[in-house]
């Protein structure tokens, strides 16, 4: 059964199912295991991270193209839903009148892109990313009218994901189901059912042609693969699937704003995390979005207690004062990369890569 | 006499500003093997790659089993039955020998689909394969990953298996076990073999051809070339008992 559900892609690693096991019972039970909205929105911006990196990582690690414009999609992801409902009310034909037509639009966008310019040099194919991807922000920024500008848009939700909706009055392990726990498993659920459908995707004859293009495209070639046509269905997958990890932040967050959405540290953040986790193994993506996120947000609070519980020592106090939790969060990616340069994932499969795949 | 299964006719392939393939003419006949001969350099290599489309020829034709290939992409070339075996091997090292295998067996949809009659039959000749078959391709040794480059050729049966330099960088043990496969594999199948190891191709080659200068000079059997030690000398600059 779990074998099926993983596509027989097993974590192959003790320490990793472990690690893969926590992370999934902590998303699952992090309702009622936390309180407080902002442990909550951590574990949901993780369940939304996870699948946001694992369809970068479809194209990054498993096909080896190398693309800036993941937010924008993301973006229009969030927009789409976020639009439909800010100016057709909160019902659920909005929620999929905004997915639908945010979808297509990133289908069309990710067809043009990928079909124009996957047949240039990487190098090429990652500036013209960037540079659609910049002009979109600024587009988006400056339609200010329609999309809210800087200051983006809030926007209700339908009435069952409204934190005032109680679905019964009694509690459950002394929680109030609420539209807010709702929600939250409306995107814990999507997240993971997302995520299988990639890790199936990966483990597909697709999936292994997509990796044959990455190490050899012209070795693919000689086999008899247009190389190009992959490489277009593996960036409009990827796109599709980010634009859906959009809607689901968006319905969360009950906001759209181009910080958020479409920023260039949300790339910044996608990179990074795929590296630290591991590129081409889609757990990685778990494991990596778990951490950065994690360490995004406690990483000051961390930093605060031990600045104060060395209060006395002048230097230190000063080196852990939560100010420069910036600098040691780029001190730790140093670090992971050095000491993980396959990323932890590829790094816990070492023994297992050396015994073969079942 | 049957048509060849390949000719190419006055073919000049450009590379960037490099006129490499100055008017290549080479008859691969139905059957056996065909090797191509030359000093490092001569074209050999290119004259591969422009048969499966990876350089296109700027003038000549590149006729195979009857329809014109000179400017056809290289997906369709590998799908009208070539095989290609590039020097560097090209394996995909992450991917298991299994893998590897299933990529070049297009017929089937699954790796479990694949004829097992004919990867017995494969694995008659390199038995390493069956021994490695689940472990990733890049974790196998020299020899090993050229026995999977050259199985994913044979995999299915193909037209023309075109390889490059199978010996390049091989123990001499592995070689004599490439020599009793390539022997048992032209029972069936058709070869263009590039290859620099005089005795290799000496004991294996059906017809030769000899490159210089990106030409085509001397075609003919390889019997007759292996009895003419002025003649070797001559188009190659060896005599064969340097190489044995």
């Amino acid at each position: 059964m779990i074998r099926t559900l993983l596509s027989r892609d097993l974590p192959r690693s003790r320490p990793l199912s472990a690690m893969l096991l926590v992370v999934l019972l902590g998303l699952m039970l992090a309702p009622f295991l936390v309180s407080g909205a902002r442990s909550l929105n951590v574990a949901a911006t993780i369940c939304v991270f996870v699948v946001l990196v694992a369809s970068y990582d479809l194209l990054l690690g498993y096909t080896g193209i190398v693309s800036f414009a993941h937010t924008m999609f993301y973006g229009i992801g969030a927009y789409g839903v976020g639009l439909a409902l800010h100016g057709m009310g909160p019902s659920w034909w909005a929620v999929f009148v905004g997915t639908a037509g945010a979808l297509s639009l990133s289908l069309v966008l990710a067809l043009v892109i990928g079909l124009f310019s996957l047949r240039v040099r990487a190098i090429f194919y990652a500036m013209i990313t960037l540079a659609v991807a910049s002009a979109f922000s600024v587009v988006a920024s400056q339609m200010s009218d329609f999309t809210g500008g800087e200051d983006g848009r809030t926007f209700k939700v339908p009435e069952i994901l409204q934190p005032s909706f109680r679905l019964f009055d009694a509690e459950i392990l002394g929680r109030v189901v609420d539209g807010k726990l709702i929600t939250y498993y409306l995107v814990f659920f999507s997240a993971l059912a997302l995520f299988l459908f990639m890790l199936r995707i990966v483990n597909s004859p697709f999936g292994r042609v997509l990796q044959a293009i990455r190490e050899n495209d012209f070795r693919a070639e000689a086999l008899g693969y247009r190389t190009v046509i992959y490489r277009t269905l593996a960036n409009c997958l990827g796109a599709l699937i980010a634009t859906l990890a959009g809607v689901l932040m968006a319905l969360w967050l009950r906001y759209v704003g181009p910080k958020t959405m479409l920023s260039f540290e949300v790339m910044t953040d996608i990179l990074l995390i795929v590296v630290i986790g591991g590129m081409g193994t889609i757990y990685g993506a778990v494991i990596g979005s778990a951490l950065f996120i994690l360490a995004q947000n406690y990483l000051q609070v961390l930093m605060a207690q031990a600045s104060a519980a060395m209060s006395g020592i002048p230097f230190l106090a000063n080196l852990f004062h939560p100010d420069r939790w910036l600098l040691w969060l780029g001190v730790l990616f140093v670090l992971s990369v050095y000491f993980f340069p396959t990323g932890i994932v590829g790094r816990l499969r070492i023994k297992a890569l050396l015994r073969g795949r079942p | 006499m049957s048509d060849p299964l390949l000719q190419l006719a006055g073919v000049h392939t450009h590379i960037g500003q490099y006129h490499i393939l100055q008017g290549v003419d080479l008859v691969v006949p139905q059957g056996g093997i065909t090797v191509l001969l030359g000093r490092n350099g001569a074209g050999k290599t290119t004259t591969l790659r422009t048969i499966m489309g990876l350089w296109h020829a700027s003038r000549g034709t590149v006729r195979f089993d009857g329809g014109d290939i000179t400017q056809s992409p290289t997906p369709d070339i590998a799908c009208s039955g070539i095989a290609y075996v590039p020097e560097s091997m090209g394996i995909f090292s992450d991917l298991t020998v299994r893998e590897n295998l299933y990529l070049a067996a297009r017929s089937v949809k699954r790796a479990g689909e694949m004829d097992e009659a004919r990867l017995e039959w494969i694995f008659g000749f390199f038995g390493a394969l069956k021994k490695f078959w689940n472990q990733p391709a890049g974790t196998l040794s020299g020899g090993q990953k050229q026995m999977v480059a050259i199985a994913r050729a044979i995999v299915e049966p193909r037209k023309l298996l075109l390889i490059d330099e199978p010996t390049k960088g091989l123990a001499p043990a592995i070689i004599q076990g490439m020599i009793a496969a390539f022997r048992e594999l032209k029972r069936t199948e058709t070869i263009l073999l590039v290859e620099q190891n005089f005795s290799f191709v000496c004991a294996l080659g059906d017809s030769v051809a000899v490159m210089d200068g990106g030409r085509i000079v001397h075609s003919g059997s390889m019997a007759a070339l292996a009895d003419d030690r002025e003649l070797q000398h001559k188009l190659l600059g060896l005599s064969l008992d340097a190489h044995q």
